[in-house]
């Protein structure tokens, strides 16, 4: 009769008794990954089930419909006979402008919401005092973010002036559904009722402006099908049609993506953790060889001892992976709060069952693979061992076999199962796996390669410690590359999130910096350009520039009308660079945030009368699909231009000065209608102010930005994006440490050894102590190198094409972090080897 | 009970192999008390690791109650073990995360045995140690560690115990109470009982004494302890110890 698996269990429950805090200890590796999985997915379903919630209040109807050009009559007819037909509709008008309030004279840009009564339709808009949403059409009121009562120092009750229309500030918005709260930060909001629109003077031809109208429809009606039939007529009108289903997918397509990408990053968190597990249990094995020789001895099978060992790693995964989803629970609770500005519902968070399920399922998946890979040494344990350590016979148990490669391949295909179950197709999730395999892969190489140089480059002359630190990094069944993978990872996600920040904000104080004025006033109407100059220049400032802009479309070229145009070249016809709204300006020379790529700037070429030179931006000419000498015609408010592309230019869109992507000769729009955007330097920042007050006071239609002020939104933004940033850092750095302290129990009795033999040979603890520093620090200077290598080239690919910029090496924060590193690796070493200091010699001795 | 039949084995050591034992044969009879004794290095614990099934010989076979050990593979000599073996060892090899109870249950557990805290309790209590059942290891003197192995060894009624210098660990006094132990155990039980030692006077407590040197027998005579017959020294020393003397 054989032992009932019940009776396994008990002996592995006995027999785990002292070494079940250190197995969870290894375990706890996993916990973190558990943790990110846990918190992502939950999240990522709360989310989804708040948009699905909310999200006819998100859109504030059951059907938006936005048009760039504003509603044409027959749309606006279509709308008033939906009203009749009992589907009301309500509209929205958004453009920037400056406020000016009173009594405190101070000016800001915000975004104008020009509303009609009805809007929303659904969800509730807060405001302070209570209630005072209901009442913005009974008058010339106005309700405000809370930032611009504090911006302007104004507060409810006191006037606002926006254009040439002067409202009263009814109550500040405290919550409005469909917008992330991060909105007001970019652009402070005022709502005012839509039929003071036209008083304020500042929605004329050319101007900037977004046209929405939401409809309610009856409860159950299946919008989709509803709009069906009206769909083109309503397009014929240019008109873009967003269902409250197509809003939904929207919403939830870019959370699920986001999900998607931080949880490779839980799963890599996960795996370094599964390699953390492998090194504990590695150590675990070597002491439990005597138990198991003994076990064998007294007649237990090789599969009842691995059953025994699984049981208990099983056992002590499950924890680990509890621990962590308990963890994942608790940051999942406080990611609302972190990122819930950037979030536009509001997250109710609630348990997620099948994502602290699978957290934990895929967490004691992981744990057990990783540790059946060490444990199954343990079936090739001889009895003999019992009665004689026999060090060859041990190294013979641990030779490869069949069920070693059936372990591996159970790892990586756990490994792509687990990708492909994050991504959203197949091949997705084999670019994953292939993903998590190489970025593993190549900080392992890293990890071997510079442990084998650090040996290669070890010279005599060096002192004893540090000879001896760097020696045992190679002793055997050493764990060098799992903490040097561990550190590495950490130290390769940390710093890639560093250089990638630090790039992109140096970047922004470089434009910055090297932008020639700091207040832009833009709206500038031909007839107000000059009285503006006048006025700053009065006040002892200086006008940097002045440049025109005119509002043109696209009209064909060659002689081909747009569609034709579009045919001929092959792209679709509703592209948006054959019908966007171009904003284009006229000059004779080249500004120093452009480049020429091809052909000649405007110079004395000969062309036929009426035909003009023009530079089109390297982006816009492959949109266009148009090369040099292609004549293009422009359709100018009512007038058609024609054009010759005489060069190309590369424009770095990044500083704040206007940009174009079509720069004409100066005599071909000379008689256009357009306006101005005029930059002034002005020293201080009350003059700033003073003279925003005085144009706004002169010129109510023209809104300025001081650039400083642009520079605090960005910081405040940045700032909210660091502590996000912050937190994943933190969190990439915490992952590592688990894995480092099982790596570096897989070698403390052989350290403990070595260290009391050394002090028997007559070593004192100092020098220990050196030698142990001496380890850690290399192994942290290992770790941090190559973590810091890959960061460099992934930051660089970061920010060379996704951010489109140029990389720069911040070596400060990389040498910070490198040393951080450091100092975690000579911790946890000093740590973990106190034995070392505490241990009489005598007593390692007598263990034998 | 127990057969040896040209037993060897060797060792690779560079490219030479190494011989530890040489052509040792040997029968040893039901309810016989052997000891096998030898100079450090004579291949004792080899022999011992053969007999048990512990390890396999290079050539030759060892039956044990008429089953080849040589002819099973490591799991069915692991279940034949549990069955009919008991072991103690020098260091005693005591689980150091189980109780001493607990250390005496594993191999009616391994078993399937559902009398095992019971049995485990009495043989405990029939080693002196019915008021220790529930102390660690590391809470026992050597002596009651030996005692708690013995009882363990003793826990599946083995037909044949194998003993590693019981008494090596051991301060005299407490090594002779051990070896009375085991003699007496061995009466009650009619287990054989196998010794190996380098410790002549344990020896001597034996119905008989092999004596090993450089992988070969070199005596096999009647020892000085019990009454029993030894069958198999005339048989099987004979031609051994001639081969090697």
């Amino acid at each position: 009769m054989r032992a009932p698996l019940s009776t396994l269990f008990r002996l592995a429950w006995r027999e785990s008794r002292t070494a079940r805090r250190r197995l969870l200890l290894y375990m706890s590796s996993i916990s973190l990954g558990v943790a990110a999985l846990v918190a992502i997915d939950s999240f990522a379903a709360n989310v989804q089930r708040s948009i699905k919630e909310q999200s006819r209040t998100l859109m504030g109807g059951d059907l938006n419909l936005r048009a760039r050009q504003g509603f044409s009559a027959a749309a606006d007819s279509l709308l008033d006979s939906l009203a009749t037909a009992g589907f009301p509709s309500a509209k929205v008008t958004s453009f920037a402008s400056m406020a000016s309030a009173q009594p405190s004279g101070n000016t800001r840009l915000t975004q104008v919401r020009a509303v009609t009564p009805g809007f929303p339709f659904y969800g509730e808009v807060l405001t302070e005092p209570a209630g005072r949403w209901a009442q913005l059409h009974r008058g010339r009121y106005v309700l405000v973010d809370p930032s611009v009562l504090i911006g302007l120092d104004a507060q409810v009750g006191d006037s606002l002036q926006i254009g040439y229309a002067r409202f009263e500030i009814l109550a500040a918005i405290t919550n409005i559904p469909g917008d992330p709260g991060i909105a007001s930060t970019i652009g402070p909001r005022v709502f005012i009722p839509a039929q003071y629109l036209a008083e304020t003077g500042l929605i004329a031809a050319g101007a900037r402006a977004e046209y929405e109208a939401v409809l309610k429809l009856p409860e159950g009606t299946r919008t989709p099908i509803w709009v069906a039939p009206l769909r083109p007529r309503i397009e014929k009108e240019n008109i873009r049609i967003r269902t409250v289903e197509e809003r939904e997918i929207d919403l939830t397509d870019a959370i699920q993506q986001l999900a998607r990408f931080l949880s490779v990053v839980g799963l890599i968190a996960l795996l370094l953790g599964g390699i953390g597990v492998a090194s504990g249990v590695n150590a675990f094995v070597q002491r439990k060889i005597d138990t198991v020789a003994v076990l064998r001895c007294l007649g237990a099978s090789s599969a009842q001892v691995l059953t025994i060992y699984l049981v208990q790693a099983a056992a002590m995964g499950f924890l680990g992976a509890a621990a962590g989803a308990v963890l994942g629970i608790g940051i999942q609770f406080g990611l609302p709060k972190m990122l819930g500005d950037f979030l536009p519902v509001d997250v109710q968070v609630s348990l997620v069952p099948s994502a602290i399920l699978l957290g934990l399922g895929i967490g004691v998946w992981v744990a057990v693979v990783f540790a059946l890979r060490p444990l199954l040494v343990l079936r090739r344990v001889s009895p003999l061992q019992a009665i004689r350590r026999d060090d060859a016979a041990l190294a013979e148990s641990r030779r490869k076999d069949s069920a070693t490669q059936i372990t591996n391949l159970a790892l990586v295909a756990s490994v792509i199962g687990l990708a492909i179950n994050r991504a959203e197709t197949v091949s997705q999730g084999l670019l994953f796996a292939v993903g998590v395999f190489v970025s593993i892969g190549t900080l392992w190489l890293a990890a071997a390669g510079l442990a084998r140089l650090t040996r290669r480059i070890v010279s005599p002359t060096w002192p004893y410690v540090l000879r001896q630190g760097i020696a045992n990094l190679h002793r055997p069944a050493a764990q060098t590359q799992s903490v040097v993978l561990a550190l590495g990872f950490g130290s390769f996600l940390v710093t890639t999130i560093v250089l990638v920040q630090t790039n992109l904000l140096a970047q922004f104080e470089f434009t910055a910096a090297q932008s020639r004025g700091n207040l832009v006033f833009f709206d500038v109407q031909d007839d107000q350009r000059s009285g503006l100059a006048a006025l700053v220049s009065e006040s002892g400032h200086e006008v940097v520039s002045e440049t025109p802009i005119v509002t043109m479309r696209f009209a064909g070229g060659n002689g081909l009308t747009t569609e034709e145009w579009a045919e001929r070249v092959g792209m679709p016809a509703r592209n948006w660079a054959l019908r966007r709204e171009y904003r284009s300006t006229y000059r004779d020379s080249i500004v120093p945030t452009e480049t020429l790529l091809s052909g000649e700037w405007f110079g004395e070429r000969q062309l036929p009368a009426g035909v003009y030179e023009v530079s089109l931006e390297r982006d816009i000419t492959d949109e266009l699909k148009a090369t040099l000498g292609d004549t293009l015609q422009w359709d100018v408010q009512g007038v058609t231009i024609r054009t010759v592309v005489t060069s190309t230019r590369e424009v770095d869109w990044g500083r704040f000065e206007p940009n174009f992507f079509a720069v004409f000769q100066t005599e071909s729009l000379r008689g256009a209608p357009a306006q101005f955007v005029t930059i002034a330097a002005v020293s201080s920042d009350t003059a700033v102010a003073r003279l925003q007050r005085e144009a706004v006071r002169r010129y109510p239609n023209v809104s300025s930005i001081d650039l400083s002020l642009v520079r605090g939104t960005i910081n405040q933004i940045v700032s909210k994006v660091t502590l996000t940033v912050r937190f994943l850092a933190l969190f990439s750095l915490a992952m590592g440490i688990p894995v480092l302290f099982s790596a570096v129990a897989a070698t403390r009795r052989d350290r403990l050894r070595e260290g009391v033999l050394l002090k028997t040979l007559g070593a004192t603890r100092a020098q220990i102590g050196r030698i142990l520093l001496a380890e850690y620090a290399v192994l942290g200077l290992l770790g941090s190198l190559s973590g810091m290598l890959l960061a460099v080239g992934g930051a660089w690919g970061l920010v060379t094409f996704v951010f489109q910029s140029t990389f720069s090496f911040a070596a400060l924060p990389a040498l910070g972090i490198a040393a951080a590193m450091m100092a975690l690796a000579v911790s946890i070493g000093l740590l973990t080897g106190r034995d070392v200091f505490r241990e009489t010699p005598m007593a390692v001795l007598r263990e034998g | 009970m127990l057969v040896a039949r040209t037993l060897t084995k060797e060792y690779r050591s560079g490219t030479a192999p190494l011989a530890v034992l040489r052509d040792v044969s040997f029968d040893i009879p039901e309810g016989a008390f052997v000891a096998i004794v030898g100079p450090s290095g004579s291949g004792k614990t080899t022999l011992l690791g053969l007999l048990a099934g512990l390890d396999q010989p290079t050539r030759g076979a060892v039956l044990l109650d008429g089953e080849d050990l040589t002819r099973l593979d490591e799991d069915a000599r692991a279940r034949l073990r549990g069955e009919k073996v008991g072991f103690i060892f020098q260091s005693f090899q005591l689980i150091p995360t189980l109780t001493a109870q607990e250390n005496v249950q594993v191999p009616l557990e391994l078993q399937g045995r559902g009398d095992a805290g019971e049995k485990a309790r009495d043989l405990l209590t029939r080693v002196g140690l019915g008021d220790r059942l529930d102390h660690f290891p590391s809470q026992l003197s050597g002596g009651e560690q030996q005692r708690v192995a013995i009882a363990r060894a003793f826990a599946n009624e083995p037909r044949i115990l194998f003993a590693d210098e019981p008494t090596g660990n051991l301060d005299g006094t407490t090594g002779a109470k051990i070896v009375a132990l085991l003699d007496q155990l061995n009466q009650e039980s009619g287990a054989t009982v196998v010794i190996v030692t380098h410790d002549l006077g344990l020896a001597e407590h034996a119905q008989r004494v092999i004596r090993l040197r450089d992988g070969v027998v070199i005596e096999d005579r009647p020892g000085r302890g019990g009454a029993g017959t030894h069958p198999g020294a005339d048989d099987a020393s004979g031609p051994a110890a001639g081969a090697s003397a």
